[in-house]
């Protein structure tokens, strides 16, 4: 039996009851639901779950489509490879970065990141009246120089009027 | 003064001692610049200062559910705060009403996450790890004397959130990861 790994997104208008149809429906087709997240954006429902099992795509599809009948709920579903390993090494940051809202943003501290060769592993922002917030989980490489990389961050920060703060993620070992 | 007299001397401190009446002011909110810039350190003896501990507090009690305060908050960006957790049920440890100027941690343990909202974040709550054992140093306003206590769970988390403002920094600067932000629930 086929074991390949999909993608399946939600994505529309928020009503109770969806998370219970599509997973009904995955269940039917004998698909174990691996890592999900499900959030809401400004209102709008937004899931994407890894399910694995032996249904092909269109298939999945089928069992979702009453899903989308409504015309509110976009629903996709597409093969995806299975996970890469995960690297080796390196250390685990939280990126607070807030201020008034301006387009670019993001882009612009991000590409700090990127720069350093940092990976994002969890990406929230919210807008909430004037202020633009967000928050990142990211690893950087085990030779990173951390002070600089905070320092460009923060800089970049300062070009579009936000501020930045970088802050290693604690992990309580019990 | 020792932290024994010190905690003695806060919580025997109130409002009256600064002489003045205390006028409500406005609270500014995220992203006003001030929340987010290190204040000065102040002389707590000074006339400005002694109103504007009275006005801190002032400000406080007409805000329902408010725990504390800082200067920055009313937009003065001075190193200046007023905290009371008196009625709140997670607190343990209380020193009742009391200012503090120019405050610093001086010792922290025993880390705990806890939700924490704020006046000046009023669309956001966020879960923020911090110590809920606490000794910190500063100023009273009026007599300018100096004081160090120690006190624990949600009067530490109240002076650590009010001394993390006097230092230009919001609880979004110290939230655990990415989901660790919740808009906050209105119901209509």
């Amino acid at each position: 039996m086929s074991t390949d790994l999909y993608a399946v997104t939600v994505l529309g208008h928020d009503r109770p009851g969806i998370i219970a149809a599509t997973t009904a429906g995955l269940a039917e087709l004998g698909l174990n639901i691996e890592d999900s997240t499900m959030t809401l954006l400004r209102g709008h429902f937004a899931m994407m779950l890894l399910c694995r099992g032996g249904s092909d795509a269109a298939a999945i599809e089928r069992a979702l489509a009453p899903l989308a009948v409504g015309g509110d709920l976009d629903v996709a579903v597409r093969p995806v490879a299975s996970g890469p390993a995960p690297a080796a090494g390196g250390s685990a940051w939280v990126l607070t970065v807030h201020g008034g809202d301006r387009s670019g943003i993001v882009s612009a501290v991000v590409a700090e990141v990127a720069a350093a060769g940092g990976n994002i592993t969890d990406l929230t922002t919210r807008l909430a009246g004037d202020l633009y917030l967000l928050v990142a989980e990211l690893d950087l490489p085990v030779d990173a120089d951390v002070a600089a990389v905070e320092s460009a961050i923060r800089a970049a920060a300062e070009r579009v009027g936000v501020t930045a703060t970088l802050r290693p993620a604690e992990a309580d070992e019990l | 003064m020792s932290p024994a007299a010190g905690s003695e001397r806060v919580a025997a401190w109130s409002e009256t001692e600064l002489g003045v009446e205390g006028r409500v002011l406005d609270v500014v909110r995220a992203p006003a610049g001030v929340l987010s810039a290190r204040g000065d350190d102040v002389d707590p003896t000074s006339a400005d200062i002694v109103q504007l501990a009275a006005d801190l507090v002032a400000t406080m009690r007409v805000s329902p559910g408010c725990v504390g305060l800082a200067a920055n908050q009313v937009g003065v960006g001075v190193r200046v705060f007023c905290v009371d957790v008196t009625e709140h049920p997670k607190t343990r440890t209380r020193h009742g009403t009391f200012v503090l100027c120019n405050a610093v941690v001086v010792a922290s343990s025993r880390n705990e996450r806890a939700r924490e909202g704020c006046m000046s974040v009023p669309d956001l709550t966020g879960d923020v790890k911090r110590a809920s054992r606490l000794t910190v140093r500063g100023r009273l306003p009026g007599t300018g004397e100096e004081v160090e206590f120690s006190t624990d769970a949600f009067e530490a988390r109240a002076l650590q959130h009010e001394i993390d403002h006097t230092d230009g920094l919001l609880f979004l600067d110290r939230v655990a990861g990415a989901h660790a932000i919740y808009p906050r629930q209105t119901y209509l």
